[in-house]
């Protein structure tokens, strides 16, 4: 199992050096090329209906998360395949971490939840196909993703708990003098959530994607340096699978957390 | 960004350049003229994928987990009654065992006894007859013994007639009668 997975990754070293390298030799490395939005059709101005790569990966997500989730269990078999198996041990992941995290009534937000944690979770996975595009490196993707997540929390923080939700921001556990300096840092704490939030996934999915590139591009530049650079490459990879895992979970987790305090604002 | 070739990369970039002022730092993440592109494209996306999970995925996959639960339960159940059957067979089995040695015990003891009548009753049938054919012969013995004096006596009788006769003395039958009969006697 070992030696095949590591065979396969020697051969997805070598795959990608030959397709994130530049046409040309020498060191010239565009790292960031690679988030670059662009028609799909034509070479025209990008207006906001415009069918760009943002697009048919941001399809493709849709599509993997058909196979994976509608497809895989068509059979509803009780001795479950593979797939299906996956199929539910996503299901039961993300069900488990609503309900341990959120609360039992945090239930009714599970499809939402799960719509988030498949979406992110298909976005950096389809990205880590060699000469793909990462939706999710982008902050304007993650940014709206942490939006809906901040106003949905505050909208149902209002709604469950009216004025009591404020309660979130006054720590009635501390001495009273410290409490109002105590509901400032909180506010500032509580408004920053969705710049982290979205920065946090963004940035992490960038930064793996970026350094790979630049491995690739010292793998193109020369024959010496390039042994090290494709166990570079690989390596990283290695590491952004693991990453492209775990923000999806961080991020799920993270509003699994910001939702239990929208439901049950007391400290 | 060093700007070498013309690649179709390139032209595009130039004109991305034009709306993004952002691209000259080399972020296209920060080129906010894709910014209503990409959201756009995010709220369809979220959207469709949020209806397929909601109305396809995810009540399938929690109607195959409710189902497995109530298989497993179902068969938990029946694994239960099974052993449960399985011990009431057992106890049927050591019940019946149990009956059929008593009864064979009974009927062990029924025929012992029946044996013992039918040979106290043969014992004693032979008893009687052996005490019959006892009897019998002590009579049969009895009464030889009668036939054998009587004859002594008849042979006595005429022998000391003849021995009297002979001595030439007439005497009569009832003299020597009652002298043989009173010598025979001691």
């Amino acid at each position: 199992m070992g030696k095949i997975f590591f065979w396969i990754m020697v051969a997805l070293a070598v795959v990608s050096g030959f397709l994130f390298a530049p046409e040309h030799a020498g060191l010239v490395i565009h790292p960031m090329d690679q988030f670059e939005v662009k028609p799909l059709f034509g070479k025209g101005e990008i207006g906001t209906f415009t069918i760009t790569n943002v697009t048919m990966w941001m399809a493709l997500s849709v599509v993997a998360t058909i196979a994976l989730l509608v497809l895989s269990t068509s059979k509803r078999a009780t001795i479950p395949s593979r797939a299906q198996s996956i199929a539910e041990l996503a299901y039961g992941f993300v069900y488990k971490m609503v309900e341990d995290v959120a609360g039992k009534d945090a239930i009714k937000f599970f499809p939402y939840i799960m719509t988030l944690f498949m979406f992110i979770v298909t976005a950096n996975f389809l990205g880590l196909i060699p000469a793909s595009f990462t939706t999710t490196s982008h902050i304007a993707v993650t940014a709206v993703l942490a939006m809906l997540v901040f106003l949905t929390v505050t909208i149902v923080g209002f709604v469950k708990n009216g004025a009591g939700f404020l309660g979130l921001f006054w720590v009635s556990s501390a001495p009273l003098p410290l409490r109002p300096i105590l509901a400032i840092i909180e506010l500032i704490s509580y408004f920053v959530r969705p710049v982290s939030h979205s920065i946090r996934l963004a940035g992490n999915v960038m930064a793996g994607h970026a350094v790979l590139k630049v491995f690739a591009g010292f793998a193109a530049a020369s024959a010496i340096i390039a042994p090290v650079s494709i166990f570079a490459i690989t390596a990283v990879y290695a590491l952004e699978l693991l990453v492209a895992f775990i923000q999806a979970y961080v991020f799920t987790i993270l509003t699994c957390v910001y939702l239990k305090d929208a439901l049950h604002p007391s400290h | 960004m060093a700007n070498t070739t013309h690649s179709a990369e390139e032209v595009t970039r130039k004109a991305d350049e034009a709306h993004g002022a952002a691209e000259a730092a080399g972020m296209p993440q920060l080129d906010f003229g894709t910014f209503g592109n990409q959201i756009f494209w995010l709220a369809v996306t979220l959207i469709v994928i949020f209806f397929i999970l909601k109305k396809i995925a995810l009540p399938r996959i929690a109607a195959i987990l409710a189902q497995r639960q109530g298989t497993i339960t179902n068969d938990l159940a029946a694994a239960e009654d099974l052993k449960a059957q399985a011990q009431d067979a057992e106890e049927a089995y050591k019940k019946a065992l149990a009956d059929a040695r008593a009864e064979a015990q009974e009927i062990v003891a029924a025929t012992k006894a029946e044996i013992k009548a039918e040979l106290d009753e043969a014992t004693a049938k032979a008893d009687a007859e052996i005490s019959a054919k006892a009897a019998e012969g002590e009579k049969a013995i009895a009464e030889i013994r009668a036939n054998a004096v009587e004859s002594i006596n008849a042979v006595a009788k005429d022998t000391a007639k003849a021995l009297v006769g002979s001595m030439g003395i007439d005497a009569d039958a009832r003299t020597i009668t009652a002298a043989v009969t009173a010598r025979t006697k001691g």
